[in-house]
């Protein structure tokens, strides 16, 4: 009984599964065969956005989205291009959102001054704490 | 009836905690002892209350009763009873539900056992408690009801998110809230004593306990939900930098700094002002925490009960709590009398610098997390991600790993640095040492922070356990025991860190049954492929074969499983912990006819992260024993000499 109730679910996830009809990403989920290129392309995929899903990089995804982008990243660093060209591109195509890294537009100076503010105002409110000798 | 009992409990309970604060606040300005008197039983009566309430929504959902709209949303009568059980929190309602309920019930314990206490700090401090909880009742009743009915009653619910049908639910979620409800006790302690101008060693020593308890609850709550979120969402990953983790990791960061800096006022009558500020801090962070999850407002793969409408509720209860606290805070923070000084070279010192470089990342993970929504206000959508914060924080955080590490092997007050040098010897000598071979073995192989990771890693753990050297280990104190395992703790969790991003093998393929796949000295073999049930799903479950080295293999199970209500495909991955590592199977889609997709990961002794987590833990609970159980065995003796 229990596994009649199995196979009749097994086939309702089916047409959940037909979905990708596209033309499959070769890449998707194929590595590249020389290991220093596939770190590469892996580096760079974990500080891509996957823009269909909740807050995942595109390498912590199962989105269909995300399979093609890290198809596209793995075939363009095998035609040779660096990850900061592909992240370029995918950012000109997306926009900011889609990198993890912020990007050094004038927007995100603050951000980027941010620990050195901090550490400057911590350093600041120290200084009058240490080194005090009990007054007479 | 049971929903409205539950329902009528949590009515009274409000009325109770809006009755201790009236109480409080007339007895105090009028010096009404009378008045004074009846805080405790108040205080005693709401926490049964909200317990009452609470063990009414939990009957609710073991019954399943359909008539009860949460449970319809929530749960499913199918569903195993572990997860009707603690379902009744995995949802937006319910969570808040037992968050007043564990802050009533740690508001009777203030007011039970906190009473080596002044009279007037004590009863300030339920006061402030009392305010605390009228707004989370407040929120509760107004805008998320727990009991609400619904008619007609459907024949069954919709289910829990399977992602949340997990042992981790049913102790991740409350082990979280308590240590957030403790830093609401420690922020009580903090506006008691700044009402009643008593920011002084006895407070500290009052309030440390409910520190070192929160921050232990939170230490193994983040180490929980950080495994969990490793096996369950199937990509490898033990912490992403989402939001919703940041938002744990920010009280957290806190209260390690309010931990150490409330040990120094407690022991040496120094950083008054300081604690108290940190206090004030660390509650805000865990209500700025909730926000962010409750509200929405960022997304996160682990936020499962959203709701926007609510955020604005929590951000108004925010701004009062926070900017009341903040203000207070300047108003009498010039009648805190300046602590007692200490030099450059001292323990002191390196717990300020503790404190500050916890701030510092504190800072950086809030503007971090935070800085999308400001962008985003100006038309600009960007994300801060991992790369951010493990190039700003990372550093500061071995930085901070240094500091742990020297910190305490330095005297209290003043210290001389040719001796301070000397103590600091042998941890130097292991620093240069793991340099040099770290380096040779695995320079170019491995990035600059994971490297600079094992190397601090192993230089900090022998330097947190130096603290020990020469000493009776029988006559050390519980303790330094405790401080001595956290700290290794932290050597052990950093060693698991750097080992995982430095090492770890990733495979991919699309294997049939028969196949044998190679990958980092494993030998897996693709048995077969078959369909399983469970109560509430169904899986397509991969055979698998590990062996290593000739060893007996193990056979290992991953799982793609669908569940049916509601409709969501999940991944269960197999794990295989060795002493040395964990291999991770996971199995994808079909690839083509006969092929399956499988992701297999070798991590080397990634299990030290945790490990670690757990460490740090024990030591804060051992530190938690090992000062409380002097003043424990004297109250005992106290009443038996009474009885």
């Amino acid at each position: 009984m229990r596994l009649l109730f199995a196979i009749l679910l097994l086939l309702a996830p089916v047409p959940l599964l037909a979905q990708t009809a596209l033309p499959p990403a070769p890449y998707a989920d194929r590595q590249i065969d020389d290991p220093a290129l596939e770190r590469k392309a892996r580096t760079l995929m974990e500080t891509i956005r996957c823009l269909t899903c909740q807050s995942q990089s595109i390498a912590d995804s199962n989105a269909s989205m995300a399979g093609d982008m890290r198809s596209q990243i793995r075939e363009r660093i095998m035609a040779g291009e660096q990850p900061e060209q592909i992240r370029a591109w995918l950012i000109s195509r997306y926009g900011d959102w889609v990198s993890y890294e912020p990007t050094a537009a004038p927007i995100l100076w603050p951000l980027w001054a941010a620990p050195v503010l901090l550490l400057f105002a911590g350093l600041i409110l120290m200084r009058g704490r240490i080194g005090k000798r009990r007054r007479p | 009836m049971i929903a409205e009992a539950g329902l009528a409990a949590l009515w009274f309970a409000a009325a109770l905690a809006l009755l201790q604060l009236v109480l409080v606040a007339m007895g105090l300005t009028g010096r009404k002892d009378e008045l004074l008197a009846a805080v405790r039983p108040v205080a005693v009566a709401q926490g049964l209350l909200t317990a009452l309430a609470f063990a009414a929504l939990v009957t609710l959902f073991l019954r399943s009763d359909m008539s009860v709209l949460l449970v319809v949303t929530n749960s499913h009568s199918m569903k195993p009873w572990l997860y009707k059980f603690a379902g009744t929190w995995g949802n937006h309602e319910g969570s808040m539900l037992l968050w007043v309920t564990v802050m009533g019930v740690a508001g009777a314990a203030v007011a039970l056992f906190e009473r080596a206490l002044r009279r007037d700090t004590h009863m300030a401090t339920l006061g402030a408690q009392a305010a605390i909880s009228l707004g989370f009742y407040a929120f509760l009743l107004f805008s998320s009801n727990p009991f609400a009915r619904i008619s007609p009653a459907p024949a069954d619910g919709q289910g829990l998110n399977p992602l949340l049908q997990d042992p981790g639910l049913a102790f991740h979620p409350p082990t979280l809230y308590l240590g957030y409800v403790g830093l609401s006790v420690a922020f009580s302690f903090a506006v008691g004593a700044l009402l009643t101008r008593r920011v002084d060693s006895a407070f500290a020593r009052a309030m440390r306990p409910w520190v070192l308890a929160a921050w232990v609850l939170l230490t193994l709550g983040i180490t929980a939900g950080s495994y969990w979120a490793y096996y369950e969402l199937g990509w490898g990953g033990w912490w992403f930098w989402d939001p919703v983790e940041n938002a744990s990791l920010m009280p957290w960061l806190a209260a390690t700094a309010l931990l150490h800096s409330v040990t120094v006022l407690a022991t040496r009558d120094a950083l008054r002002a300081w604690t108290v500020m940190l206090a004030v801090v660390a509650f805000s962070m865990s209500m700025v925490g909730t926000f962010l999850v409750r509200s929405g407002i960022l997304t996160s793969v682990h936020a499962f009960a959203v709701d926007p409408e609510r955020g604005s509720f929590i951000l108004a209860l925010l701004a009062i709590y926070i900017g009341g606290a903040l203000a207070l805070f300047g108003w009498r923070i010039g009648t805190v009398r300046e602590g007692e000084p200490f030099e450059l070279v001292s323990r002191e010192t390196m717990l300020v610098v503790n404190n500050l470089l916890l701030s510092v990342i504190l800072g950086l993970v809030l503007v971090g997390t935070l800085y999308p929504l400001l962008t985003e206000a100006f038309g600009h959508k960007v994300s801060v991600g991992a790369p951010y914060f493990d190039r700003i924080a990372g550093p500061i955080a071995l930085g901070l790993m240094v500091a742990m590490a020297a910190g305490p092997l330095m005297r209290w007050r003043r210290d001389s640095a040719a001796a301070a040098g000397r103590r600091l010897l042998v941890p130097a000598a292991v620093l240069i040492v793991a340099a040099v071979v770290v380096g040779l073995l695995a320079w170019g192989r491995i990035g600059i922070l994971p490297y600079l990771g094992l190397v601090i890693a192993l230089a900090t753990a022998v330097a947190s356990v130096t603290p020990l050297w020469r000493r009776s280990l029988r006559r050390t104190p519980l303790f330094t025991w405790g401080m001595v395992i956290a700290h290794l703790g932290c050597a052990v969790s950093l060693a698991g860190m750097a080992s995982d991003s430095a090492f770890t093998v990733e495979k991919l393929v699309a294997a049939r049954p028969g196949d044998v796949i190679e990958t980092a000295g494993w030998r897996l073999r693709f048995v077969q492929i078959l369909p399983r049930a469970g109560d509430n799903w169904t899986a397509l479950q991969a055979d698998v074969e590990a062996s290593r080295g000739g060893g007996s293999p193990t056979m290992l199970h991953p799982q793609a499983r669908f569940f049916a209500s509601p409709p969501t495909p999940t991944t269960e991955a197999a794990l295989l912990t060795r002493w040395d590592g964990q291999l991770y199977v996971v199995l994808g889609q079909e690839a083509d006819a006969g092929r399956w997709q499988m992701r297999i990961w070798w991590k080397p002794f990634v299990t030290l992260i945790w490990l670690g987590g757990f460490l740090i833990a024990l030591g804060g609970a051992l530190a938690l024993v090992g000062r409380e159980r002097r003043g424990w065995v004297l109250k005992w003796r106290a009443r038996r000499a009474v009885a």
